[in-house]
């Protein structure tokens, strides 16, 4: 039996969204991949049972569950311990886990001591006729893709959040919910989290968006980036902006979409004045669809937009708020 | 305090050029460049070197002319600069770069703090860091965004989904930091004058005591099996604004969009 893990991401004690993108990749893979099952690997400290159901629900035949109170936080080091501990005692083929911010550090910290590969951000998964994984990836700031096979086991990803859809739930699926122990001891955690402060302005963060408004420099001047966040705000979507506009300090740097920047999977992309450098297309054009508003009717950004408006966007974005507060007000 | 930062040369990417016959980047005329994000990195060394004293050493594996980038950071101020270079290298991938860099590191400990870059604007990975972390057993902040130093702790504010996270460390630690940290100086003439003088000490495998086994394309678990260009191009609708009507229907293709897309 060859076991498809997958890292569920806990946030403030609750298993995050993005878990169950995972568990979408999972299930196309065990179709593909004879004898296998989903097992996902949940660490933290009282984790509600109904969270664990909902794995198994959306998907998994098996949740290791480890309980406790020095895994409260995510924090790097007991983190990797554990999971260590749990890859040695029961050997998956594979793990995948969320390009996040936990993912990203967790994994490498974790597949190097286990002297195995590990394959970042990934945009697609599928599996070879030999039974590998094969991981496929934007590199050189999205210009190529790569797709990459691990000879060494376990063969370690992480994905790109928003590049699956979320797995949806059946009540009539059953799993087993394993409770593994492992012994912690304060010395397994060096690090101490002081606290975390929520930025507002980030709204549910850029990266996890459903709808991201961007301005570049076309948006003019500072006082006018509120057109931008005026928008953002009346679709419940977040800000972003070019990499100009942050140096220009129009918007703070969490908000910057590129290279430089964070890259961002919306369901809907709306570039205003922005021309579309190779720097910020990297960050946005896997969205899932493009809007873009922009003077130039050569603008780079309209060759991978599905929706190109040329025009002022001083004369488009206020006609589109008023019609979208016109009809807000209708509800 | 004794800092070190790994650094890499990366080819210029901002405006790279893609051969549309052979699917590669084209590397001609093509410059070299210190990885941008690495900047931020030199910079937080330097700072802290000027608050609280002592060296910052940078430390880069790649060809003979990685010296450039190693001598770029000593005109911005590190003190010494170190090399690894050598044809077993070759070929590395995240794991065997991590290794190497850990070998080297391991030579020049004793060491307060590491700090890396977020990631390479090539690869794109972000994984060398907390690798290296890993495998130094040093505790490890990434994404950071802003480090004090407190009674012999590392203070580190970590730019996370949806806002920041405290995160405090003993030393000796690894963290790997992020654009909005700092503001990269520009080489100053002194500082240009050293670089040129300066010697960069270059160290071979055999060096490191590295285990050829971990090093280069031999040592890499991760193969390339196909690269391809991406299809990015999209057929799209196109709309000019010229006057009230066509307004209106941009507004109109706008709001459908977003209905049947995001459930507006």
């Amino acid at each position: 039996m060859k076991e498809i893990w997958i890292y569920s991401e806990v946030r403030e004690g609750r298993v995050n969204e993005v878990t169950y993108e995972l568990l979408t990749r999972a299930l196309d893979l065990k179709g593909k991949l004879a004898d296998s099952i989903i097992s996902a690997v949940l660490m933290g400290y009282k984790v509600p049972e109904d969270d664990k159901r909902e794995i198994i629900k959306r998907g998994a035949d098996k949740v290791y569950y480890v309980d406790d109170p020095l895994l409260k936080d995510f924090l790097t080091e007991p983190y990797s311990k554990v999971l260590i501990e749990l890859i040695k005692r029961y050997k998956p083929e594979m793990i995948i886990a969320p390009a996040t911010t936990q993912g990203r550090t967790l994994m490498p910290y974790t597949a190097v001591r286990l002297k195995t590969g590990l394959t970042a951000d990934c945009t697609g998964l599928a599996i070879d006729e030999e039974g590998s994984l094969l991981q496929t990836r934007p590199a050189i700031g999205g210009n190529i893709m790569a797709t990459i096979r691990t000879s060494a086991r376990p063969q370690m990803s992480t994905v790109r959040p928003h590049s699956a859809r979320p797995a949806v739930p059946d009540e009539s699926r059953t799993g087993e919910i394993i409770n593994v122990d492992i012994a912690l001891t304060e010395q397994d955690v060096p690090t101490k989290k002081l606290g975390y402060i929520k930025d507002e302005t980030q709204g549910a963060g850029i990266q996890d968006a459903d709808i991201v408004v961007s301005g570049g420099r076309g948006i003019g001047k500072a006082d006018d980036f509120k057109l931008v966040s005026k928008l953002a705000g009346l679709l419940g979507g977040t800000v972003g902006a070019s990499r100009d506009v942050v140096d220009r300090g129009w918007m703070t740097y969490p908000h910057q979409v590129g290279l430089s920047g964070k890259t961002v999977n919306p369901k809907v992309y709306i570039a205003l004045g922005i021309s579309g450098s190779i720097q910020h297309l990297a960050g946005m054009q896997t969205s899932r669809t493009i809007i873009s508003v922009n003077k130039d009717p050569d603008a780079q950004i309209f060759k991978v937009s599905d929706l190109s408006i040329v025009g002022d966007l001083h004369e488009v974005v206020p006609a589109l708020i008023e019609r979208l507060e016109a009809a807000k007000d209708e509800i | 305090m004794r800092i070190i930062i790994p650094i890499k040369q990366v080819p210029e990417t901002s405006n790279v050029k893609m051969d549309p016959v052979t699917g590669t980047m084209v590397r001609e005329g093509v410059e070299s460049i210190i990885n941008p994000l690495d900047l931020y990195s030199i910079e937080v060394g330097v700072r802290l070197k000027e608050q609280y004293g002592g060296e910052v050493i940078v430390v880069s594996m790649g060809p003979p002319k990685a010296q450039d980038a190693l001598k770029e950071a000593i005109a911005m101020g590190c003190d010494d600069a170190v090399l690894l270079t050598d044809r077993l290298f070759a070929g590395a991938d995240t794991f065997s770069t991590s290794y190497t860099l850990s070998r080297a590191l391991e030579k020049l400990r004793p060491f307060d703090l590491v700090i890396c870059g977020e990631r390479a604007t090539d690869g794109d990975t972000a994984q060398v860091g907390p690798g290296l972390a890993a495998l130094l057993g040093l505790p490890v902040s990434t994404f950071t965004s802003k480090v004090e130093i407190e009674d012999g702790h590392i203070r580190a504010t970590r730019l996370i989904e949806g806002g920041y996270e405290v995160l405090e460390l003993p030393t000796p630690a690894l963290i790997t930091v992020v654009k909005e940290i700092s503001d990269p100086r520009l080489p100053t003439l002194g500082g240009k004058q050293r670089a040129k003088k300066l010697d960069i000490r270059k160290r071979s495998a055999q060096d490191i005591e590295a285990d050829a086994a971990n090093l280069g394309l031999k040592g890499s678990p991760t193969r390339v099996v196909k690269t391809f260009t991406p299809k990015v191009a999209r057929d799209g609708r196109i709309i000019e604004v010229k006057d009230d009507k066509t307004l209106s229907q941009a507004v109109d293709a706008i709001i459908d969009i977003l209905k049947e897309k995001a459930a507006i």
